[in-house]
């Protein structure tokens, strides 16, 4: 048995992918449905696990096929991957079992089985990105996340999921291939693919300008990926036309996992000193997050559907993250890492109780859902809950981060950036007031009369995630702990 | 290190500014997949061409031959060769279906249509 629990870190990633090709050969909804669910929980069991391990015997290194790196390709795990891996397996973990009404209703039957594979597939993919230690290696996984993220939103209901999927298709693509751009000059410069060497090499590199090119192309590539305001265009169509439980997995785990790799090259690859010197990118950093947070915030106020304003909010809340990297000091690095499992859980939680709705009313767009506080207590009650954490109100997993990225710009002395956060928080009110509004101020909608809850499997998912973000804003051992030792883990890296 | 002596570089620059180019420009659904497809070519030489040793051969020890040219490379873009024509095929796929659900696939009668729905 030790044997076994030696090869934790390959088990992560292959499980999900075998069970892939398994659900494909068997063909019955059923199995792939159970197949999934018991997947993403041992998947949650491992990334525990590898948690504990790394948090009792620091960094876990696995050589794949027994060949040792840098020639070899790595899976390495750390304080700031284990907390990833949780994060990712936990919103899988909660997603997989939601799913199987959530997917009954909302797709044909014989496609069903095809999508629980296409989840396999993308757990695989975001799990691979955050757990190897290689950078083209990153690049593989990040595409079969990738393809099987076009796919699943290509399933989508509307016909404009389609075209939806295809453009996030093009940008998807030309941001990875940016980012193969990027450590194809890394690899001319260093000769070599593995992190860890790659930080060494990278130090007695003296021609520094391919270096900035490799740097600006990955950033490029990854921004894309991450939704980074301007680049965050193809992110609102893609959440708003896919089924509901892919929308709720993506907001809570593809954009965080990209947030992750962009950590990783900016503080263990290149190293915060010669990033921030060479180039404006703490300033242009700072300056894109501070737009995306107020002018997204802005967007979402206005829109008709459910799905898209929470959508837009996604594109404000991935702002913060950014914004606490660009001001790279302890307590900013902290804020962005918790805001990772923060966010993620609160709008995997909002997504959920969202495909509640669809799955009662068919459609979500505000004038279709006046009184569904009264039609639908619990599920409207829930979306008051996370949308209050997403405003970031004292009690709730969002005040946590706020509170960080506050302190991260008093140290700063950026005292106006305080004002904006505050600011944009405000807009947040704005836009869940108009769900508040709508659904308890408002005159029941005579189409929607005799519409109960949500079934219980779904309701209560989505609840174990509401649950989870307010737990989240009263302990803080685990999130601000695991996040402050990451930090901590990127800014000693950069020494 | 002169300009021409660098040539494969110059190449390779010009496939990805034209490729990118075709995905902006182009608004039919299958040239903009064809410009994708030249984007990600063009990584393929950048990575290969500094491969190459000029009278390099394979990696494989033999008597008579001394210089080698780096075999990484090769496989690293065999793998990305594998995910272009996957991301490829898929595109494709995906506007079989876009023609089936609109009728065209050019991108301005595509919104067009959808603008009409909404209002």
């Amino acid at each position: 048995m030790s044997g076994l629990l030696d090869h934790l870190p390959a088990l992560q990633v292959v499980l999900p992918l075998i069970s892939a090709p398994l659900i494909v050969l068997v063909r019955r909804q059923r199995f792939a449905w159970l197949l999934t669910v018991a997947v993403s929980w041992i998947s949650l069991a491992i990334a525990i696990a590898l948690f504990v391990k790394v948090g009792q015997t620091g960094v876990i290194s696995y050589a794949i096929g027994s060949w040792p790196p840098p020639w070899g390709i790595e899976y390495r795990v750390d304080a700031l991957n284990a907390y990833v891996l949780v994060l990712v397996s936990l919103v899988a973990a909660v997603v997989a079992p939601y799913a199987r009404i959530s997917i009954a209703a909302e797709l044909p039957r014989e496609q069903e089985y095809l999508l629980f594979a296409m989840f396999c597939l993308c757990l695989t993919g975001l799990l691979g990105i955050t757990i190897t230690g290689d950078v083209f290696n990153v690049f593989v996984f990040l595409e079969i996340s990738s393809l099987s993220t076009y796919v699943m939103i290509a399933l989508g209901q509307r016909r404009k999921a389609l075209v939806a999927a295809y453009q996030y298709l093009v940008m998807g693509t030309i941001g990875a291939t940016f980012y193969v751009i990027g450590i194809g000059l890394l690899y001319l410069m260093t000769g070599t693919l593995n992190i860890a060497d790659l930080a060494e090499r990278l130090r007695d590199v003296k021609e520094i300008r391919p270096l900035l090119a490799a740097y600006a192309f990955i950033t490029v590539g990854i921004g894309l990926k991450l939704a980074l305001f301007p680049l965050h265009q193809w992110l609102p169509n893609a959440y708003t036309f896919a089924p509901s439980m892919v929308t709720a997995f993506l907001s809570a785990t593809a954009t965080k996992v990209s947030v992750y790799v962009l950590l990783r090259f900016y503080f263990t690859v290149f190293g915060a000193s010669i990033l921030f010197e060479g180039l404006p990118t703490a300033d242009v950093l700072l300056a894109l997050s501070v737009a995306g947070m107020v002018t997204a915030s802005l967007v979402a106020v206005f829109q008709d559907d459910l799905k898209r304003m929470f959508a837009y909010s996604s594109v404000s809340q991935i702002a913060y993250i950014t914004l606490g990297i660009s001001l790279a000091n302890e307590a900013g690095l902290t804020a962005s890492i918790v805001h990772l499992l923060n966010h993620g859980i609160t709008k995997g939680a909002i997504f959920l109780l969202i495909g509640g709705i669809a799955l009662r009313c068919g459609v979500v767009s505000f004038d279709r859902l006046r009184g569904i506080g009264q039609r639908m207590p619990l599920t409207s009650f829930g979306l008051v809950i996370s949308g209050l954490s997403l405003i970031g109100i004292p009690g709730t997993a969002g005040f946590v981060t706020k509170w960080y990225l506050v302190v991260a710009a008093i140290d700063r002395g950026y005292w106006w950036l305080v004002a904006v956060i505050v600011g944009s928080s405000l807009i947040a009110v704005a836009y869940v007031w108009r769900f508040v509004e709508v659904a308890y101020l408002s005159e029941p909608d005579e189409r929607s009369v005799k519409r109960g809850e949500a079934p219980a499997s779904m309701l209560g998912f989505a609840w174990v995630l509401v649950i989870g973000s307010l737990y989240f804003g009263f302990d803080t051992s685990f999130s601000v702990g695991g996040a402050r030792e990451a930090a901590a883990l990127l800014l000693g890296g950069a020494r | 290190m002169s300009l021409a002596s660098h040539y494969s570089y110059w190449v390779t620059i010009f496939l990805m500014i034209a490729g990118l180019f075709i995905v902006i420009a182009r608004g039919n659904l299958v040239k903009k997949l064809v410009g994708l497809g030249i984007f990600q070519t063009s990584v393929y030489l950048l990575y290969i061409a500094p491969g190459k040793l000029i009278g390099g051969t394979a990696p494989i020890i033999a008597s008579g031959f001394r210089a080698y040219s780096n075999p990484l490379p090769h496989v690293l873009i065999l793998t990305a060769i594998v995910v272009g024509v996957a991301t490829l095929a898929l595109g494709l796929a995906i506007v079989v279906r876009i023609r089936e659900a609109y009728g065209t696939i050019e991108e301005v009668e595509i919104l067009e249509q959808d603008r009409r729905e909404e209002a």
